[in-house]
């Protein structure tokens, strides 16, 4: 996927208007199957797996023993004994390591699904309209699954995205994503690139591991608390059990001039933090960004400051999401 | 809107343009430059009264995804600002040689023109690959 097409902004805009369209192909899938495949992913998956309804989708980490995040992940279950967790490009080998790792014990295969599937994230108000056009049934609601052909490709359709807006992920064998492209761009979906998903994702908080999640840092610090069912007894979460985090990840924007970038110093009344994603946010026209700093200095409203490559900038701490949708 | 390259202006290889009127000069970065960064959503000027020296940083601008340094194609002291870029730093991509000026210099070391560009040169240099 190329930074951009036409330009990071009119993409962005484009997305929260109406529809656009992100070859994601470069995630990678594992497969997970057979009848302990449940049991294996609910110790390796942060989230309470067992409340995955089939077709059902859920967001979790994955941890090591200390609790820090290897990846975060997102998991359908396609069956009652068959799973398909979506990993980030970056991270795949080491996750499909770490699973295939694990698996010993289990009565589950555990398979390397990259190159089964191409992957096109179609996001906006308008996106569901573009999609039922193409397809051969209705849509999966939001945090569902389907199977459907677009433009006559045989496709696993998701309910799910990386933008705050409406639409879905749609997995596909390589071989038809061209189709399936081509036909959504004629339904007048913007194609979209890297530089617009991540300003689309800062916008409403979503974490981007590599920046604001890793391997450092405990999901709990991050505010992914939500998605760690520590009663599940996954992997790492005797660690989150006895652990007491100092930071936390806070949303901020700039309430004066410039543009804060990830590892930029953050100051605070409390101690020291660092920016881990900043950025330009089109929508609200100012530098927005997410930052770890002590819990002290977390509370929305607080006053921080930015050192932008030794220039201090003013900051608020704010409430998630930076961006909502006035509808 | 289609790659430009004045006649009048001085260049230089950092890809930033001087337009020499007497002991001043008013500095930009070219169009291969603000085509390069994409849309500028933030130009941070320095203040007047500062020196610059002569391929030396002395302001940034930064499109959504990244910050570009700014290099002073000639030393001088900084006479004024173009505050219009504050509230509309897409003048520099619409017009990198008009409203997208960036600042105005009184030149201290006027021998220095002799090792900038002219057009003739900067095309070479873009066309070799830049």
């Amino acid at each position: 996927m190329p930074v951009q097409y036409e330009g990071i902004r009119p993409e962005h805009v484009a997305v929260r208007a109406r529809a656009g369209m992100f070859d994601v192909s470069h995630m990678g899938e594992i497969e997970t199957r057979g009848p302990g495949a449940e049991a294996l992913l609910q110790r390796l998956l942060s989230n309470d797996v067992t409340r995955i309804a089939e077709r059902g989708a859920q967001y979790s980490v994955l941890c090591r023993g200390d609790g820090g995040v290897l990846d975060d992940l997102f998991t359908y279950r396609l069956g009652p004994e068959r799973f398909l967790t979506v990993t980030n490009a970056a991270n795949h080998d080491k996750d499909l390591a770490w699973f295939q790792e694990h698996a010993g014990g289990f009565e589950a295969e555990v398979a390397d699904a990259h190159a089964d599937w191409a992957m096109v994230a179609v996001q906006g108000p308008e996106a569901r309209a573009a999609l039922e056009a193409v397809a051969d049934g209705p849509l999966p609601a939001r945090m569902r699954t389907a199977e459907l052909a677009l433009a006559g490709v045989d496709c696993l359709v998701c309910g799910t995205g990386y933008t705050g807006e409406d639409g879905a992920e749609v997995l596909m064998p390589p071989e038809g994503a061209v189709a399936v492209w081509d036909a959504l761009a004629e339904r007048g979906v913007t194609p979209a690139g890297l530089g617009a998903r991540d300003t689309l994702r800062l916008e409403v908080c979503f974490h981007l591991y590599g920046n604001d999640l890793s391997e450092d840092r405990s999901p709990l610090e991050a505010g992914l608390g939500w998605c760690c069912k520590l009663d599940t007894g996954f992997i790492g979460s005797e660690a989150l059990r006895a652990a007491e985090p100092r930071d936390t990840l806070v949303p901020f924007a700039f309430t004066g001039p410039g543009i804060p970038r990830a590892g930029n110093p953050v100051r605070t009344g409390a101690g020291n933090g660092t920016v881990t994603s900043g950025s330009f946010s089109p929508c609200l026209e100012k530098g927005i960004g997410m930052a770890y700093v002590p819990l002290g200095a977390a509370e929305p409203g607080t006053v921080v400051e930015v050192d932008v490559r030794g220039t201090p900038r003013a900051a608020e701490v704010a409430e998630k999401p930076l961006y909502r949708k006035t509808t | 809107m289609a790659a430009s390259y004045p006649d009048d202006l001085k260049y230089h290889p950092e890809h930033d343009w001087a337009r020499i009127e007497g002991d001043e000069a008013t500095f930009g970065i070219t169009w291969y430059a603000q085509d390069a960064l994409g849309e500028v959503v933030f130009f941070d000027p320095p203040e007047v009264g500062t020196q610059i020296s002569k391929d030396q940083v002395y302001a940034e601008v930064e499109s959504v995804k990244a910050v570009s340094d700014v290099f002073a194609p000639l030393s001088g002291e900084i006479v004024a600002v173009n505050d219009g870029l504050a509230d509309s730093p897409e003048k520099i991509n619409h017009d990198p040689y008009g409203e997208g000026w960036m600042v105005r210099v009184r030149l201290s070391e006027p021998s220095e023109l002799d090792s900038l560009l002219d057009v003739g040169a900067y095309k070479d240099l873009l066309g070799s690959g830049g």
